[in-house]
């Protein structure tokens, strides 16, 4: 097929967006979300919680060469990462939930890029002005004045970067000490190079990026479209009320007009550079600045508030029929809602009883299955277990390790230089000890296949115990 | 034909592309996007050239920068080794007897020895040290040559009936195929099942027993007890090397067994051979 006209680009150039300052009941909301945010991401890892002497006292930590994560008065170990994925589920079912209910909340309000960009373009208008003056600035050549208010912004841009980065860290090691050591440069390289990895990424992510990352880079946003219908609450133009849109309101036929005033203003704070009142799209994260800016005009022209608001598609339809949508709480009260809401419910009170009913002997036991059993001189056969007893308290314990059953078995456990049957493990370690147990060769245990059996280990001060059931292999 | 095909639909614009009237949307990627693949791309060939990649017909292209991961496989063991050296060196000359179960160096020694047992006895005593027939288990309690420190260690060192150390353990049990008669074997194999506490034949045995003192006593003891000076088994528990029942209890005594071992000292260190003998002492029958 010949072609007479060149193809056109299959590559765009980021077009610049430059989000002009809103104030409202949203934006308020926004300002105070970031900041209880970034309060906790920056300052959480400086709270200190006195667990003893022998354990760090750093309220949240994650001691990845210990193999321990330390949150609170909560302390989880290697073998109970399920907490860890019984948290991520709950947070799963948590977007799950919220999507449902109200589209893209995540993305609009709590998500880290979103924060980070909110709080970037604030020292970008705080430093360069507002829309049109960056609009400005942009088109015009470079100059000094230009170049010391790029600089300038780019160094506070810069400063936040590293604190991000450098926050980070302080989460994997006790964070006095790791400030002392990371300035006087006696920190771990590999702290170095996650602060710079992370400084770089919050830089260009939140400088430069911002919106192309929701774009291009999240799965979020497609995934969206799966989690959203037709009742959900999402950031909506009513259609039926602005339409059609006109300027001139003194020229003929304005009465015909819509409310919509052509003001461009839910364009200009639109941090995603779309027009709402194009219908939904992939880019708008549901920031909700729209709905501020156009309340703002309305407000100015006397016509109520709303016309760009938290609107679900069938609500859409039935306003164009002059019904009434649906009451808020029928958006949010919805069947699917309610299933994701007792399944992350479940979940977490299944959590919660895990942490309750966790003893703090923890113990296993492993059959040596290589040989099944150990014949002795005398007869006797004997079977061999691998006891590991978790100490999960911050002091030393001694533990008694016994056996029931309801055959003859005699226990000896590989311990020497104790007390016999004794073992002591000290604070917050794991101990590792060879238990034989051993029926004489006129037992029943002997001559029979399997046993059942129940190993304990008792502490020897306060009789706390912990049992683990197995099996004893006989001749039979 | 017009400058943009339009899609109708979408009022996209398209590539241009058609297929079967299937037409091909214009959605523009960013071009950033394109240059972080051209950077990929750069990273790729630096990355090739800097570090071993490009297959050549006997190996392949080293590197500028001249990393080897096996050059830090070496070096990684190389470290350990020296890391290791002092508690291994305090190993290869210490008293077994004397060495504390919580010495780092004991420690070491029964760690190191079960990679020492892996790869060179599990091979006839069984990964699990259970043994199987004609190799002896090493758990249980009972030894041929005896089962201390020192008797362990000198076992392993120098082995049994083996004709390349001289000081290997040696005894030889004679074949009475060739200096009994079937009969008087078979009353001799009633005496040994009743040695050892097992259904036997008592009439046939009174007769074993006068056999067996005549013949057998001498290296197994009167009552069957065994002499660990000559690795005569003892005949009266319940532990046998080849099977304690009548049929290969029978032929055994008219074949005889002949079960060697290579003596180690000639291809272990000094502190790999004290490593493996911790390493059995602990397994359960040490003495
Ligand atoms: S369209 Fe409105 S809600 Fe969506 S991103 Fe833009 S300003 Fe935010
Ligand atoms: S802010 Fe409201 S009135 Fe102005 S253009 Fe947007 S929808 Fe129309």
């Amino acid at each position: 097929m010949p072609q007479d006209a060149a193809p056109p680009p299959l590559y765009a150039p980021r077009e610049p967006i430059f989000p002009r300052r809103v104030k409202g009941t949203f934006r308020t909301l926004k300002w105070w979300i970031m900041g209880v945010t970034l309060a906790i991401y920056y300052l959480t890892p400086w709270i200190r919680w006195d667990r003893g002497p022998n354990l760090p006292d750093q309220a949240v930590l994650i001691d990845m060469a210990g193999r321990r994560f330390y949150f609170f008065w909560i302390e989880i170990w290697p073998h109970e990462f399920y907490f860890v994925a019984g948290l991520l589920i709950m947070a799963g079912l948590g977007l799950f939930l919220f999507t449902s209910a109200l589209g893209r909340v995540w993305c609009g309000y709590a998500c880290p890029q979103t924060v980070w960009t909110d709080l970037f373009i604030l020292v970008e208008r705080w430093i360069e002005g507002d829309r049109n003056a960056r609009v400005r600035l942009w088109n015009a050549g470079w100059s000094a004045r230009k170049l010391r208010l790029r600089v300038t912004k780019w160094a506070v841009w810069f400063v936040i970067a590293m604190a991000t980065g450098g926050a980070w860290v302080f989460y994997f090691a006790d964070a006095p000490t790791l400030a002392r050591d990371l300035v006087t440069f006696d920190a771990p390289l590999v702290a170095y190079s996650t602060i710079l990895v992370l400084t770089a990424t919050t830089f260009v992510f939140g400088g430069f990026m911002r919106e192309q990352v929701c774009n291009y880079m999240c799965p979020w946003p497609r995934i969206q479209a799966a989690m959203m219908d037709e009742s959900t609450l999402t950031v909506a133009y009513r259609h039926w009320r602005g339409e059609p849109r006109g300027k001139h309101r003194k020229a003929e036929g304005a009465d015909k007009l819509g409310d919509c005033i052509d003001c461009m203003a839910c364009v200009n704070v639109c941090p995603a550079g779309i027009d709402i009142r194009d219908g939904q799209q992939m880019e708008c994260i549901t920031c909700a600045l729209c709905i501020d800016a156009c309340d703002e005009v309305m407000a100015r022209i006397g016509k109520p508030r709303g016309l760009i608001d938290y609107l679900a598609l069938s609500d859409e339809a039935a306003e164009t029929q002059g019904a009434q949508p649906r009451p808020i709480w029928q958006h949010v009260l919805r069947p699917r809602t309610v299933l994701y809401t007792a399944m992350w419910a479940l979940i977490g009170v299944a959590l919660v009883y895990a942490l309750f009913i966790r003893s703090d002997i923890d113990m296993t036991v492993e059959p040596v299955r290589n040989p099944q059993f150990v014949t002795l001189s005398d007869g006797s056969v004997r079977n061999t277990y691998t006891l590991r007893i978790r100490n999960l308290t911050a002091e030393d314990r001694e533990f008694r390790v016994m056996l029931t059953s309801d055959e003859i078995l005699r226990i000896d456990v590989e311990a020497e230089g104790r007390v016999p049957n004794h073992v002591a493990v000290p604070a917050n370690e794991t101990l590792q000890a060879r238990v034989y147990v051993i029926a004489r060769p006129q037992d029943a245990a002997a001559a029979q296949a399997t046993t059942d059996l129940r190993l304990w280990v008792e502490d020897v001060e306060t009789d706390d115990r912990a049992g683990v059931a197995t099996i004893f292999n006989g001749k039979g | 034909m017009a400058d943009k095909d339009i899609d109708q639909v979408t009022g996209t614009d398209t590539t241009g592309h058609e297929w079967d009237g299937i037409k091909e949307l214009n959605n523009p990627l960013p071009r950033w996007w394109l240059w972080t693949f051209y950077g990929t791309v750069a990273w790729g060939l630096v990355y090739t050239v800097a570090f071993p990649a490009w297959p050549l017909v006997n190996s392949a292209t080293a590197g500028l920068l001249g990393y080897s991961t096996r050059a830090e496989v070496a070096e990684q063991i190389a470290a350990v080794d020296a890391q290791n050296a002092q508690v291994a060196g305090r190993l290869a000359t210490a008293d077994l007897a004397t060495l504390a179960p919580d010495d780092p160096a004991h420690r070491y020694g029964v760690a190191g020895g079960a990679s020492v047992f892996a790869s060179h006895c599990s091979q006839c005593h069984g990964s699990g040290a259970a043994g199987a027939k004609g190799y002896p288990n090493l758990l249980d309690d009972d030894w041929l040559w005896g089962g201390d420190l020192e008797a362990i260690e000198y076992t392993v060192r120098h082995g049994i009936r083996n004709e390349v150390d001289a000081d290997a353990r040696w005894s030889e049990m004679p074949a009475f195929g060739e200096i009994l008669e079937d009969a008087e074997i078979a009353a001799t194999v009633e005496y040994v099942l009743q040695l050892s506490g097992q259904d036997h034949d008592a009439g046939l045995a009174g007769q074993g027993a006068v056999l067996f003192e005549e013949q057998c006593s001498a290296c197994h003891g009167e009552a069957g007890e065994g002499i660990r000076d000559l690795g005569a088994p003892r005949l009266s528990d319940a532990i046998w090397l080849y099977g304690g029942d009548r049929e290969t209890l029978t032929q055994t005594i008219t074949y005889s067994r002949f079960g060697v071992m290579p003596p180690w000292g000639a291809r272990l260190d000094e502190d790999e051979i004290k490593a493996v003998t911790l390493y059995l002492h602990q397994l359960g029958g040490g003495e």
